[in-house]
């Protein structure tokens, strides 16, 4: 079991608020994403739900029990860093081993145990090795093998795959996400790149300054943004925004476009938004055009591969009427 | 960055090297060969380099005046006990200072180290009676606890600056394994750090087994260490400079050898920090 319940958690650096009043239900085996901007508090909540800071307020239960006080080693919960934090001075084994031997394991079920986990996570050839003669991504398993062994309630992840390279990080991100499916463990993942957070979460919870802005389903988010600022944050590229008289057509404060949901026109169509491409980015399945749309500023296009515009071309653009977001004038989805 | 030295320059340095080398090992040297002269050959009035008459007899004198095995006997149990009671002491007050700071974290730790600036004398008479009080003068523990407190500041200045450079994502990540705050210490954060706790170890025991004014003031005859073994052959009986030499080499040789196989280990640490 693993259901992890906040209530009211409230946190504080001295006079600086981080976290201002958050409530939150994650239910057992659900993968949670963090997600939001560098300094939006993500970072911390993890830390407050793991017990490496303490809180200045509310609740935090686990399984329904009270653990709000309760030190991190006995919240029955697994953290994987950024860092790896793999313990220099031990060989891969014994990383592995660390957790069991502070449970005070017998020896059987520890070599079972880390036996397991390194077929798992493909290690068994590693296994007498020390962290430093590992690779990254070597490394970020061998965190994740040392995770796996306790049977945590939760497993933990703060951004794990930041220190890794751009391939080598998709295969992670699969991995991470096989192994949810595997295990059924209810995991919570921080990250401030929304791409990881779309493919891998059940749910995302958005977070700014310190505040949810929407906790729901990649999709729902996607799709029924709560305000201006979730709508922006999610996607890629961003959305586009549009203020002023062309929004109050729509009686809204502003309005908001996706990239995708654009139909592009070479000739003069009437009522439609005109501009000229700046940057055409050709990533070869997709086009993005950016494109100075006169009186309205700079927007995002995604066209298909086959478009061929170039900088400096004309173009008409006609935003797709049914997916137009409206916001009002403090932020929220109308 | 190889830089280009011209020949010439190379011998340049390379004499002045040897020059401020041989500077600082001079008073040594002069000890050691004085110690195997006669008494009247070390205070001739035209000094010989090399002894004349090579002699043992200083050493037997020594030993026989007064025991050499068991000042040097209690120098060892002093600086040695007194380093580990400031080990004991000082690793988890480090732990505190590097891993769990608040505001007054800083001003301790300067506090602690304006300790060290602060004139011996100035506290021998509060001591003196302390000591007289608890009949802890002229004892070997009572001369370990003092030697441990002078050192304490230093001992966790030192460790502080080593535990500072471990990161503490592993700490945090032994915490999240499960481990108490003991096994935290004992299994994570002693291990990496068995460098900086040497060096400190090292360096507390020479600064322990040097220190002459609190183990002369508060040793008479049966706790006295190496220092106040010296200092009785100094002055009472005239000059007595062979024997002196003697007892002085007697006294630094054990310290002067640990000195010369940890070099590397002192060297970092008395540089630890400066450049990372």
């Amino acid at each position: 079991m693993g259901s992890i319940s906040l209530e009211h958690v409230k946190k504080s650096f001295g006079e600086v608020q981080i976290i201002p009043d958050i409530t939150l239900d994650i239910k057992d085996g659900e993968f949670v994403v963090f997600v939001g901007p560098s300094g939006c508090g993500k970072s911390t909540l993890l830390r407050l739900i793991a017990g490496l800071e303490d809180t200045s307020g509310g609740t935090i239960l686990l399984d329904g029990e009270d653990m709000t006080k309760a030190p991190p080693a006995r919240r029955g919960l697994a953290m994987v860093f950024q860092s790896y934090a793999l313990y220099p001075h031990m060989s891969v084994r014994d990383n592995i081993a660390f957790p069991l031997k502070m449970a005070k394991a017998p020896k059987e079920v520890i070599d079972q145990k880390v036996e397991y986990a390194a077929r798992t996570l493909n290690l068994g050839s590693y296994l007498d090795r020390r962290p430093r003669a590992l690779s990254g991504g070597q490394r970020q398993r061998v965190a994740i093998g040392r995770a796996i062994v306790r049977e945590p309630k939760a497993f933990l992840f703060d951004e794990p795959l930041s220190n890794l390279d751009a391939a080598l990080r998709v295969n992670m991100r699969l991995e991470i996400t096989e192994l949810h499916q595997q295990l059924k463990t209810t995991m919570i993942y921080v990250t401030h790149d929304q791409v990881e957070a779309m493919t891998m979460a059940d749910r995302i919870v958005v977070l700014n300054a310190g505040n949810v802005e929407q906790f729901g389903s990649p999709l729902e988010l996607y799709k029924k943004p709560a305000n201006r600022f979730v709508a922006g944050f999610i996607g890629s590229p961003k959305m586009n925004f549009v203020d002023g008289q062309e929004a109050a057509k729509h009686n809204a404060h502003s309005i908001g476009v996706r990239p995708e949901h654009f139909a592009l026109n070479r000739t003069a169509t009437p009522g439609v938004w005109k501009g000229k491409v700046t940057v055409a980015e050709l990533l070869g399945s997709d086009t993005f055009l950016h494109v100075q749309v006169e009186g309205l500023g700079l927007m995002t296009i995604r066209a298909d591969g086959d478009e061929t515009y170039t900088h400096g071309d004309d173009v008409y653009l006609t935003p797709d009427a049914t997916r137009i977001y409206r916001f009002d004038a403090a932020g929220k989805a109308i | 960055m190889a830089r280009n030295v011209s020949t010439p320059t190379k011998v340049g340095f390379t004499i002045a090297a040897w020059a401020v080398a041989l500077l600082l090992f001079a008073p040594i040297l002069w000890t050691l060969l004085t110690a195997f002269k006669t008494e009247s050959e070390a205070i001739a009035s035209s000094p010989t380099f090399l002894p004349q008459n090579f002699t043992l007899e200083n050493f037997a004198a020594v030993q026989e005046r007064s025991d050499y095995f068991k000042h040097a006997f209690n120098s060892i149990v002093v600086s040695v006990g007194s380093t580990l009671l400031g080990l004991i002491i000082g690793v988890p007050a480090a732990w505190a200072m590097a891993f769990a700071p608040t505001k007054r974290t800083k001003d301790i730790l300067m506090w602690m180290l304006s300790t060290k600036m602060m004139p011996a004398v100035g506290v021998l008479i509060p001591i003196y009676l302390i000591f007289r009080d608890l009949r802890l003068l002229d004892t070997v523990h009572g001369l370990t606890i003092i030697m441990t407190l002078i050192n304490l500041p230093i001992i966790i200045w030192m460790l502080y600056t080593y535990f500072k450079e471990i990161p503490v994502d592993i700490l945090e990540a032994a915490r999240m394994d499960g481990a108490e705050l003991w096994n935290e210490i004992v299994h994570v954060l002693v291990p990496m750090a068995v460098p900086g706790i040497a060096s400190t170890l090292l360096l507390n025991v020479i600064l322990a087994w040097n220190e002459a004014f609190w183990t002369i003031t508060l040793t008479s005859g049966r706790a006295g260490t190496l220092t106040a073994f010296i200092s009785s052959f100094s002055s009472p009986q005239g000059l007595f400079l062979a024997k002196l030499s003697a007892a002085s080499l007697l006294a630094i040789a054990p310290i002067l050898l640990l000195g010369w196989f940890s070099q590397k280990q002192l060297v970092r640490g008395l540089t630890f920090g400066a450049v990372k």
